[in-house]
């Protein structure tokens, strides 16, 4: 039992922790891709940046001695999601939209983002340095350790991964709301669809385009938090966590919210399995088996889980380059 | 035409004898060794850019995987011209080796079997259950036998050591596994639009360094391989200048035989070609196949260059080390160097290469003291505590710099400082 | 004075210039039928009207203003419409949200235009929920059509309303038209089929070569020997 109790927590529960990390990111990604019809590279920093701006945000109430049943830096971020959505869209005003009028391919802009990446990346490392930061500064994280029947061990899981899960949930449901029932969420789809027809059809442009950055910064705002509670938050997020975040955005499909979820956690889950030890749940049968169990029976190494990603990307590109729910082929 | 011909070339000269007056100046205030050494690399950083120029300014394709193809052709070119290892010889690693590329190639050849099996007669659902079976197999095959064969090669000799080839093969083949590489990447990618194989690319060089740093049999890993061996005298046994300013011979011809080729193949019809293909995809995708076959071979060109460049650039450096193979210094510097000499413009790519190489070198120390001289005044005026990490963080000013010069090149000097040439039709 | 007044028109896609002079002008309540051979520039002088292209010279104006290079998104709001030759639906959205779609620089109450347009086509309300997308080219047309009438257009453009319909859907279509005329909706109409569409036309235009080569009422175009000659296939 205590095996089946570790593979839910090393496997299971890390999967679905993960796994909302890159769906948070890859809606953001899947969006502008589909809307602005470029790849953002600059969006890993742009977690990081979020979860910055929460971070000042919580030693401000800490230093204020608030105390609320929620931590501080939950609280912190919806405030900061407001914030680094304006950010963003103040970063798509001063070097995306110059690009995109001057009609400028969009490899061009996928380069300015680069641009922009290197520059958030050499800002925050320059006012922050590069160790990583504990976001729980009024008290330490709770950690609840739920009792498993039959077995000697607790299932753990942190307040911040319950945190991370709800949110991820609400903010999916509140989007498939958006996207679905308000005006300018079908006009996004529009857009997404066919942006000269939406154009002729009299779609503000303008407007979707600030939607999407919007729900694209808050996401990664959120994204970049929730995962720096979970772990502690490092300055050097940013290429690392782009290429799951670009393999979930085009195995869910360009342009496919859900498809991006779903990507996520499809990239997530493959991530923490993969390097997840099977030997450990054989353990208990090895007797009743006619191989001998080695050691160590993980799919991938844990140094190479940057592979899985990757190797999901090539495959969907290789087959399948729509992605699993059929988005564009830009 | 002819007189826009010769405001190109006025601007040619009075940019070359403007960095020329630069390095003559390099060389009076730093003295001569110091500044061979940044000619040299700035010779190198030349040749990678313009790999990365015929990519970009030729065909429009964004590559940000230069790194990773810096680092293979660097650790290629190491494992070609590094003495040997008698201890690897003489134990059972050369069998295994072999045994591995034979299972290697096997594999290869079952997974192309499973994918090209519809022309047996094989439908969709039974294609994909092949190739699925095949990676699956090729995959238990191949790991278990790699992790017994690192084991086995550590303990018995650490690991397998160079082939004592001369330093130009190595070079060479530096080249030739780029390209390799590459043409893997490209065949996956060129079909789609380039935004795929820019994070294609950015996946790949990640994924190769961390090979390269955790792949303590085959090129040591993180312990780093020294001396490497250069082509002319090294230091070690002759003098400092003398040694440097032969291999900066070295590799100034071979950059301009790099040039002079590119340039050539330029005005060919290759050239115009790639270049039809790049101002009018759509009208040039009427031609088909070709679009992506002409893509491919200039694609794995360009990495073909930026393999052998890094090669040259890491032997000159005579230390072989994954962990400095960075993403700023080796991709996103190259790609300063390219957008703002001029991408599409070999001449460009080179003045861009050598010009902002001698700025980012001299820029450290700016950085440096200038970031020391805020600490102690802000200290010395309101008290403020600088932080201990300063040095390291007047680095990451560079980042920004470096991010920022892409961003305002692109939107306010598209063409850079020397922009391409070419007959308007 | 015209509703819509275009005179010498010149414009084009990037530097290549295609349009060479058009003049054309329609009075309120009118049918124009503009028909020409392939690549005359039929496609393009609506695109034009509709903001989408370089306009080099001449001048376009409607309803009294000048709207030469005006966006296409404010057109909507001078009540234009336009349905483009092909991609003239959102694929992913559902029929209803195309309509939707179409009446989205309207702030007040559209639902009687839209019931008003399932009216006119009702096959589309048995697949009102369906994805645009998956419906067939017929259905496609009556979506981009219906789409269109969202705004309550004064002008509406039309380009092939009928490419790739069968001779009864393509009668239907041009009932339609009919009927949304008799509403007081002048149409601007690009057609291929040049008989049928010029006999239902008050005015039509023969382009060739980014010029108009002949202007009169559709009925006199039809029986004008050089034009039935050279452009109605005899
Ligand atoms: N997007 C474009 N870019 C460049 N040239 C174009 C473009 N679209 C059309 N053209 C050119 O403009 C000319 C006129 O095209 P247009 O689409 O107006 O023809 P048309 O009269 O509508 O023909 P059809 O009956 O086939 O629809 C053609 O020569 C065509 O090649
Ligand atoms: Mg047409």
């Amino acid at each position: 039992m205590n095996e089946i109790v570790f593979f839910i927590n090393k496997g299971i529960t890390s999967g679905l922790i993960i796994g909302s990390i890159y769906a948070l990111g890859a809606i953001g990604v899947t969006l502008i891709f589909g809307i602005l019809r470029f790849a953002h590279f600059a969006h890993g920093d742009m977690m990081t940046l979020g979860a910055f701006v929460t971070l000042i945000l919580t030693a401000a109430l800490a230093s204020l001695g608030i105390v609320l049943p929620l931590p501080l830096a939950f609280i912190a971020m919806f405030p900061a999601m407001a914030i680094t959505a304006c950010l963003a869209i103040g970063l798509d005003r001063v070097f995306y939209k110059p690009l995109r009028q001057a009609g400028a391919r969009p490899v061009v802009l996928v380069m300015a983002s680069v641009g922009v990446t290197l520059m958030l990346q050499g800002l925050i490392r320059l006012f922050a340095g590069v160790r990583s930061r504990d976001m729980f500064i009024e008290a330490p994280k709770e950690i609840f350790r739920i009792p498993f029947p039959g077995a000697s061990r607790p299932l753990i899981i942190t307040e911040p991964q319950v945190l991370l899960i709800v949110f991820t949930f609400v903010a999916v449901i509140v989007l498939h709301w958006f996207l679905t029932r308000s005006r300018l969420g079908k006009a996004m789809r529009a857009v997404s669809d066919n942006p000269e027809l939406a154009r002729i059809t009299g779609i503000n442009t303008n407007h979707v385009v600030w939607a999407t950055w919007i729900i694209g910064g808050a996401l990664a705002c959120a994204a970049g938090t929730l995962l720096s509670m979970d772990v502690t938050l490092k300055p050097d997020l940013s290429f690392n966590i782009l290429l799951p975040i670009f393999a979930a955005t085009i195995v869910g499909g360009i342009g496919q919210p859900y498809g991006a979820i779903a990507g996520g956690f499809l990239v997530g889950f493959s991530e923490t399995l993969a390097v997840f030890n099977w030997a450990i749940l054989l353990r208990p049968i090895k007797d009743h088996l006619w191989f001998e169990v080695p050691a160590n029976l993980a799919l991938v190494p844990t140094q190479y889980k940057l592979m899985v990603p990757f190797l999901i990307l090539i495959i969907v590109l290789i087959y399948r380059p729509t992605g699993i729910f059929k988005g564009r082929v830009l | 035409m002819s007189e826009q011909n010769q405001y190109s070339i006025m601007r040619d000269v009075v940019l070359f004898t403007g960095l020329a007056m630069l390095v003559a100046f390099i060389f009076l205030s730093q003295g001569t060794v110091y500044s061979l050494r940044m000619m040299v690399e700035a010779g190198c950083y030349a040749i990678i850019a313009l790999g990365l120029t015929i990519q970009w300014g030729y065909a429009g394709l964004f590559n940000v995987g230069v790194m990773g193809f810096i680092a293979a052709g660097a650790a290629s070119s190491m494992l070609i011209s590094f003495p040997q290892n008698p201890e690897f010889w003489n134990s059972a690693g050369p069998a295994l080796v072999g045994i591995f590329i034979v299972k290697l190639i096997a594999c290869g050849v079952a997974l192309w079997a499973a994918s090209k099996s519809p022309r047996w007669g094989v439908g969709p659902i039974l294609r994909a259950l092949l190739i699925v079976v095949a990676i699956a197999i090729s995959y238990v095959v191949l790991s278990e036998h790699m992790d017994e064969m690192s084991k086995e090669i550590e303990q018995a000799s650490g690991w397998i050591g160079g082939l004592g080839l001369p330093v130009i093969v190595g070079w060479l083949v530096a080249g030739v596994v780029a390209g390799v590489i590459a043409w893997f990447v490209g065949k996956i990618c060129l079909g789609l639009r380039s935004d795929y194989l820019a994070i294609a690319t950015l996946g790949i060089a990640q994924i190769i360094k961390h090979f390269l740093k955790n792949a303590d049999w085959l090129t040591r890993g993180t312990l780093t391989v020294s001396p490497l061996p250069w082509p002319v005298q090294t230091p070690a046994d002759g003098e400092f200048i003398m040694a440097r300013a032969s291999y900066l011979t070295v590799v100034a011809i071979a950059m301009v035989i790099i040039y002079l080729l590119l340039q050539r193949a330029y005005h060919a019809p290759w050239g115009r070609m790639m270049r039809a293909i790049r101002d009018n995809e759509t009208a040039a995708a009427s031609m088909g196949k070709d679009v992506n076959r002409r893509r491919l071979e200039i694609f794995v060109l360009g990495c073909v260059l930026m393999g052998f460049g890094g090669a040259i650039l890491i032997h000159f450096a005579s230390i072989y080390d994954p962990s400095g193979f960075i993403d700023l210094n080796h991709t996103f510097l190259v790609w300063v160097m390219v957008i703002l000499g001029g991408s599409g413009n070999n001449r460009g790519a080179i003045f861009g290469a050598v010009f902002v190489y001698i700025v980012w070198v001299m820029s450290e120390p700016l950085a440096l003291w200038l970031f020391s001289l805020i600490g102690t005044y802000g200290q010395a005026w309101t008290g403020w505590e600088p932080p201990s990490d300063l040095a390291s963080r007047a680095l990451q000013m560079r980042v920004f710099v470096i991010g920022l010069t892409i961003t305002l090149v692109l939107r306010f000097a598209p063409q850079g400082v020397l922009p391409e040439q070419q007959a308007r039709h | 004075m015209s509703l819509l007044d275009i005179r010498e028109l010149h414009a084009g896609y990037g530097v290549m210039s295609i349009l060479k002079g058009i003049n054309m002008s329609l009075e309120a309540g009118e049918i124009g039928v503009i028909v020409g051979p392939n690549g005359a520039g039929k496609s393009t002088t609506l695109k034009a009207i509709f903001g989408m292209l370089n306009i080099t010279e001449g001048s376009i104006s409607f309803d009294g203003t000048d709207i030469t290079g005006i966006r296409s998104e404010q057109l909507a709001e001078h009540r234009i419409a336009f349905v483009p030759q092909e991609h003239n639906v959102f694929p992913t959205l559902s029929v209803h949200e195309n309509l939707e779609m179409g009446a989205y620089v309207r702030r007040d109450d559209f639902s009687s235009v839209m019931d008003h347009v399932y009216d006119i086509f009702p096959p589309l309300k048995d697949k009102r929920n369906q994805p645009a997308g998956e419906l067939s080219g017929g259905q496609r047309q009556m979506v981009a059509f219906g789409r269109a009438l969202m705004i309550e257009p004064k002008l509406i453009l039309l380009d092939e309303p009928t490419a790739g319909l069968s001779p009864m859907f393509m009668s239907q279509i041009f009932d339609r038209v009919i009927a949304i005329n008799r509403t007081g909706v002048t149409v601007a109409m690009v057609e291929q089929n040049a008989k049928q569409a010029l006999a239902i036309a008050h005015k039509g235009f023969v382009l060739a070569g980014g010029c108009n080569s002949f202007t009169d009422t559709g009925q006199n175009l039809l029986n004008n020997p050089e034009v039935a000659a050279s452009f109605l296939g005899g």
